[in-house]
């Protein structure tokens, strides 16, 4: 039981520390919207990801990594509606 | 030890340019991120030249620089925030010319990810703090300072995390010595994610936040955050404290608010717009960029715009109390990722894409007629300031630094016809796009080509006196005659030189400190400077065949294999030395090696024998003439060089003994510079023919010239040994140049002519040649006959030339139709001047057209001579993606070219209202191409491949194979996969189709289909 304990404190450390981290209770919203910032954060971090994207679409590295960070407030619009049972 | 990669061509791109005094001088440096390379450039305030200083493979990805001074020093310290998951100080130590790290704190995971910090730099303008951030959630503050023996020192990072918000920009607020404070462009999106009715989002605010860090209570805390309308990307920090108001510039999308704590209001400005400008009206206009000057009486900031204008801005204040921003358009260069201005009046460039520049600061634009605008100026919301964009006023060019990126295509091959092959690389985006032919070879700048009577065998330069910095004269030697000539404004024949012009010269060199030698068949003429002349006659009817000379000594071969060794002595008196060496064959080549400083003689005498061997011979006293080491030759030696080179002064150089072959091959081999045993040698080929070995000076340090079928430079350049030929003809002798005009050149020989040339771009290890282009290009082929290639270039986000000229006509006529009745005459005046305006794309770029809109052409160019031989432009959104070159069945003695293309294609989400595939009939020659039919299909053409006299031709999902008809190409087959075609290649002899696709998280998005033999079925057998 204390071991239990242990590992579950353990995760909920771990999900404070780094964002995005899954629990059981995730679902499909949380995981994808994670994975677009995600990848998003990684577009801005790779400079020449950033100069890829910026030739395919003609804009300037500034406004393609504005963009981005745009994106990333809420990359896959609003989440599911909660349904009462799952409290 | 890890091997990691290196790559041929360092990445050129510039992301990242912080300047400061890294060297601790009054000079100003400019530090460069290049990718995975950090460099150090310094542009020479007299020549204007920017010189790399050094370029260090950091082998991980550089994503924001910063330089930063302690309060009261004198040196800029770099720190790097990388994928590392470290913060890296730096200090760049010039003696030894290299980075040393300082610091190296690591904080977190390595790899470009959300919440690991590297993404931002700030510093606390007084040099006290650095905050190092990530795109979300985490921000380390670390305080820097220095200890007693004034070392920096860093603390332990202090946290000023916040979960669920996203960071646009971070800065460091001047506030003189009060606690460090930075702002920072954020947004909390934790009601976005827990509202399902979407209400949060359109409600959702970029806040203006401050951290402050408490140097008392060593914490940092979240100060104020107060919610902007308009949602910005980058901050300007406004000299504070005894220099100015302190305070930020956010730089919205339109506008510049200018924001400070206290009772400071808000001033706000928007950012003025062209006039009659082409660009979607929609669009809204970012700052790129921005750049700060400050003196002790003024500052001012340089912002550029998204097209590359820019702006001065000025800021009026009122006790403390910013009143007015005033905002003034300065001058038009490219997008920049980065611009530093220095304090010798430079502006320094680093653009997104192309060539990155170097300008001078002309004029600060203070008294000119443009018009000044200012935020006190009344508008209506959504209005903005007009300006007029005109060629370059307050900056002058003065230099451009290379740069290939982005390559979007390339082909290696030798289409030129030369020995060696090329890489045509199609690079740039838009208007500034080019093809460049890369030769590997140094480029070389002819400055004088004169003509000689005859063919000459051998050419020197000598020096007056060793004080004297430039060359004095160059002999010229011929079959049976000497040639003198002298250098100065022009060069001239003399005959009072004192050498002896009848006969051919072997060598001649400046000897002691003002005497000159000649070493000529029969004899050595010594000439001492007071004109007075001795002679050393050969004995009998031996003659001399080699020799060798250095400062103080002469060594020379008779026929026959009999070294004879001469010394300068005290009074400048050539004192043969007693004995003679006699060899057990005939001396081929000989080479000495220079006096080192502060000695008399150098030690080691190099002699290269007939019986393929080379000799190292003593020249000490005590053991004078003595052999010491001997190395075999795989082949006849043609000539010898003993150089020091490589090594500063800390590490010291090694001397080294370069062989040149008969068979075309340069051996360098390290000499104990104390035993002259021979080591560790390194073997080359040249050319095919014989090598031979000049000493010069590149840069100060000795270098080596090698001339075989091609001539080549061996140097030493940034710690390391470069061995590069030069994009030059073929050259048969050459020596070191040093002139007024030149101080740095070679004098050589080619056929019967003299030339004089100046190798500048040290380091470089292509040759580049450019031709431009007017598009983006994304795929270019080559057709192998003719070595033409066909390119196709496409724009996203672009008018054709048709179209834009349909919309400037248009607006002409706009521009009349609103005027009133009483100003037509002048309406039609100014629409007639901007009908006639044409301001170069190439300098103040295209206009953007808006978001699906597409411009293609499709070009049959020669990338040898940049010769444009056909262009064939698109209609209006349709976009070019692949082109091949296909031969039909049916048609078996024609080339055909395929152009696929996709109409009004949307990019977010893909979207696509069909495609079309041109089909074009190639010249047999390869020099014209005529459009045959215009095939329309269903969905975007992306993939396009020759397959068993057909073409295989990826639309959309369905991969299709097509064959030749008169009005169109007819569809035989198809097969569908489940996402988009991009690429196809064909493995023809298993038969099989490679496929690239699209959107497949996979790290290997291929298809392999194979094809079965029985008609045009395809079978897919192994998926996913």
């Amino acid at each position: 039981m204390a071991e239990r304990f242990h590992v579950l404190s353990q995760l909920e450390h771990l999900q404070s520390k780094y964002v995005g981290t899954g629990h059981s209770d995730m679902n499909r919203w949380d995981w994808v919207t994670n994975h677009h910032r995600d990848s998003y954060a990684s577009y801005i971090g790779h400079p020449d990801v950033l100069s890829l994207m910026a030739v395919c679409e003609n804009e300037s590295r500034t406004r393609i990594k504005f963009n981005f960070l745009q994106r990333m407030i809420s990359p896959c619009g609003p989440p599911p509606e909660k349904n009462p049972l799952d409290d | 030890m890890h091997l990691y990669n290196l790559t041929l061509q360092k990445p050129t791109a510039i992301n990242q340019a912080v300047h400061g005094s890294f060297a601790g001088t009054r000079q100003q440096e400019i530090c460069v991120g290049r990718g995975k390379v950090l460099e150090l450039l310094r542009p020479d305030p007299n020549t204007g030249k920017v010189h790399t200083l050094v370029s260090h493979e950091v082998f991980g990805i550089i994503r924001s620089l910063l330089a930063f001074r302690l309060t009261g020093g004198t040196k800029d310290y770099i720190v790097v925030g990388s994928d590392a998951g470290r913060i890296v100080v730096l200090e760049y130590n010039p003696t030894k010319n290299c980075f040393e790290r300082v610091h190296q704190e690591t904080f977190g995971k390595t790899g470009c990810r959300r919440v690991i910090p590297g993404q931002y730099l700030a510093v606390d303008p007084k040099g006290r703090a650095i905050l190092i951030g990530a795109s979300e959630k985490q921000k380390l503050v670390y305080i820097m300072n220095r200890d007693a023996a004034a070392n920096l020192t860093i603390s332990s990072p202090l946290e000023a995390h916040k979960g669920y918000s996203i960071c646009f920009s971070v800065v460091g607020i001047d506030v003189g010595f009060e606690n460090p404070t930075f702002a920072c462009l954020e947004v909390d999106y934790e009601d976005v994610d827990n509202d399902p009715t979407g209400e949060a989002m359109k409600k959702v605010q970029q806040t203006l936040t401050f951290y402050e860090l408490d140097l008392g209570l060593n914490h940092v805390v979240r100060k104020y955050a107060e919610p902007l309308d308009e949602m910005g990307n980058n901050l300007i920090s406004v000299p504070g404290g005894q220099d100015g108001p302190s305070g930020v510039i956010v730089c919205c999308e339109n506008y510049l608010i200018y924001k400070n704590l206290g009772d400071q209001p808000d001033i706000r400005c928007p950012i003025p717009r062209r006039r009659n400008d082409l660009d979607d009206p929609e669009r809204g206009m970012l700052i790129v960029c921005s750049a700060t000057h400050k003196t002790k009486s003024m500052f001012f900031f340089l912002v550029q715009s998204e097209q590359g204008d820019i702006f001065k801005i000025t800021l009026e204040t009122d006790e403390d109390i910013v009143t007015e921003m005033k905002i003034k358009y300065f001058d038009t260069v490219p997008p920049a990722n980065a611009m530093c201005i220095l304090k010798t009046g430079f502006l320094f460039i680093a653009s997104e894409f192309g060539n990155h520049y170097l300008y001078q600061i002309a004029r600060l634009g203070d008294d000119d007629d443009e018009p000044e605008f200012s935020s006190r100026m009344p508008l209506e919301e959504g209005e903005t300031f007009f300006f007029a964009p005109r060629p370059l006023q307050n900056l002058s060019l003065v230099d451009e630094l290379e740069s290939l990126a982005p390559v979007l295509a390339s082909h290696v091959g030798d289409l030129a016809n030369e020995d060696a092959p090329q890489i045509y690389a199609a690079c740039g985006r838009g208007p500034r796009s080019s093809v460049k032919v890369l030769r590997h070879g140094l480029e070389v700048t002819e400055m004088a080509v004169s003509e000689l009577p005859g063919n000459p065998n051998a050419v020197w330069t000598v020096r007056r006196s060793v004080d004297d910095e430039y060359d004095a004269h160059i002999v010229v030697s011929f079959v049976n005659a000497t040639l003198v000539l002298s250098i100065g404004e022009t060069v001239e024949e003399v005959t009072d030189s004192g050498f002896l012009g009848t006969t051919p010269t072997l060598a001649c060199s400046l000897i002691g400190d003002d005497a000159l030698l000649q070493i000529y068949p029969d004899g050595i003429r010594h000439i001492r400077s007071d004109r007075r002349v001795n002679e050393w006659k050969a004995p009998g009817k031996r003659s001399i065949v080699k020799c060798a000379i250095n400062q103080r000594q002469v060594a020379i071969a008779l026929s026959g294999g009999e070294i004879v060794y001469f010394e300068l002595d005290a009074t400048g008196q050539l004192n043969e030395y007693t004995e003679r060496k006699e060899l057990s064959s005939e001396v081929v080549c000989m080479g000495l090696s220079e006096v080192p400083q502060g000695e008399l003689r150098a030690r080691f005498l190099a002699v290269g024998l007939a019986d393929r061997t080379v000799r190292i011979i003593s020249l000490d006293p005590q053991d004078c003439l003595a052999p010491l080491s001997m190395q075999a030759l795989p082949a006849d030696s043609e000539s010898l060089a003993i150089v020091e080179m490589g090594g500063d002064e800390t590490t010291g150089s090694a001397l080294f003994l370069n062989i040149g072959l008969q068979n075309g091959v340069l051996l360098r081999t390290v000499l104990d510079h104390l035993t002259g045993d021979l080591s560790d040698t390194r073997t080359r080929y040249l050319g095919t023919r014989p090598v031979k070995l000049f000493k010069v000076k590149m840069q100060g340090k000795n270098a080596l010239l090698a001339t075989s079928s091609r001539a080549w430079l061996l140097y030493f350049y940034q710690n390391r040994f470069h061995l590069t030929p030069l994009s030059y003809d073929t050259l048969e002798y050459a020596a070191g140049f040093a002139s007024e005009q030149c101080p740095e050149g070679v004098v050589a020989i080619a056929a019967n002519t003299l030339r004089i040339l100046a190798l500048e771009k040290l380091g470089a290890v292509f040759n580049q040649m450019t031709h431009p282009l007017t598009r983006t290009p994304r795929r270019m082929i080559v057709h192998q006959q003719s070595g033409n290639v066909i390119l196709i270039e496409t724009d996203h986000n672009a008018y054709t030339d048709e179209t834009k000229q349909q919309r400037r006509q248009q607006m002409a006529e706009e521009m009349v139709e609103l005027a009133g009745e009483d100003e037509q005459e002048l309406a039609a005046e100014m629409a007639a001047q901007f009908l006639q305006e044409n301001l170069s794309e190439k300098e103040f770029n295209a206009p953007r057209a808006a978001y699906g809109m597409w411009a293609s052409v499709v070009r049959l160019m020669n990338p040898v001579n940049g010769n444009k031989l056909q262009d064939f432009p698109l209609p209006q959104n349709e976009a070019a993606f692949c082109v091949a070159i296909v031969t039909f069945a049916n048609q078996p003695d024609a080339q055909f070219v395929l152009v696929g293309a996709s109409n009004r294609l949307k990019l977010r989400p893909r979207q696509c209202s069909g495609g079309y595939v041109y089909t074009f009939l190639l010249s047999t020659q390869g020099d014209h191409m005529d459009l045959i039919h215009k095939t329309a299909v269903d969905e975007a053409v992306n993939a396009i491949v020759g397959f068993r006299g057909m073409a295989l031709i990826g639309v959309g999902r369905l991969l299709r194979i097509y064959d030749l008809g008169k009005r169109k190409l007819l569809r035989k087959c198809e097969n569908k996969v489940k996402t988009p075609l991009l690429r196809l290649y064909t493995l023809s002899t298993f038969e099989k189709i490679l496929i690239a696709r699209s959107n497949t998280p996979s790290p290997l998005p291929h298809h392999v289909l194979t094809a079965q033999r029985q008609r045009c079925s395809c079978n897919k057998s192994q998926s996913e």
